[in-house]
């Protein structure tokens, strides 16, 4: 067999990564978290009589729990890995990376491996954000007056 | 109507996350910062508030919506007090967030071990 023949052969065993196929299944999957943060919202307002503003926080709070117990107990990292940036890029994704980092470097102390990795994911989230804020706001704010 | 609406504005954003991930070298940590950006760009042209509106939930998981929160946190802290506002106000509105999610990962890493 040539290089050649040896290149096709690898090509037709190759695991074929389907874009169209991520494309749905993060579609699908994204719109289901926003669909069950909308029902939860619901159900709270109505359930407990909150406003808007506060059952979305409570909703906020019920997915970054549900989401850092799931990490913990091992199956979270299989759904990621096949919904893709469907739950990447919800708020479960943020919960997700810190909770993982914080499991994975426990083992290394408390001090040096939990504190100090913490945000190693979710940091340039955290850092982005607020310097983006920041400057859009000072020019909003001259803009604005 | 805000059920639909929710499962669209959230199947976009993620939807676009893939296409980014998929057709770019960029990592997922990228596409989350640039999400977050995102998010705070769309509060200052006033786009993200029609999001929530429309679709509650929805916009409010993606998390753009920190972006959101961390830009509307900074406007109406300087509103009310200044140059200062902006550096008090900005965490204010991601505070549940940030701190849920810091408490949570911390009580979880204590008690679980790490799964292989």
């Amino acid at each position: 067999m040539n290089k050649e023949e040896y290149q096709k052969l690898v090509k037709k065993y190759e695991p074929k990564e389907n874009k169209i196929e991520n494309v749905v299944y993060a579609f699908l999957i994204g719109g289901l978290v926003g669909f069950i943060a909308e029902g939860l919202i619901i159900l709270l307002m109505n359930f407990f009589n909150l406003s808007r503003l506060i059952a979305a926080s409570w909703t906020c709070l019920i997915i970054i729990f549900a989401s850092s117990l799931f990490t913990a107990l091992g199956f979270f990292d299989n759904w990621m890995t096949k919904a893709k940036a469907g739950l990447l890029l919800p708020t479960t994704g943020f919960a997700h990376s810190v909770s993982s980092s914080a499991l994975d470097y426990k083992k290394e102390g408390l001090i040096t491996g939990l504190g100090s990795n913490f945000f190693k994911l979710a940091g340039s989230v955290i850092l982005y954000g607020i310097l983006s804020a920041f400057i859009l706001v000072i020019v909003r704010v001259i803009i604005g007056g | 109507m805000t059920f639909i609406w929710a499962f669209l504005i959230a199947g976009t954003f993620c939807a676009i996350g893939q296409i980014i991930l998929d057709n770019t070298k960029l990592t997922p940590g990228h596409v989350t910062s640039l999400f977050t950006v995102l998010g705070s760009l769309l509060a200052f042209f006033g786009v993200y508030d029609k999001l929530i509106a429309l679709g509650g939930g929805g916009a409010s998981t993606i998390i753009s919506n920190f972006g959101y929160m961390l830009y509307t946190g900074a406007l109406e802290g300087f509103k009310e007090f200044g140059i200062l506002g902006i550096f008090s106000g900005m965490l204010t509105k991601s505070s549940v967030a940030i701190v849920s999610s810091i408490v949570f990962a911390a009580i979880v890493a204590l008690i679980f071990k790490p799964k292989d």
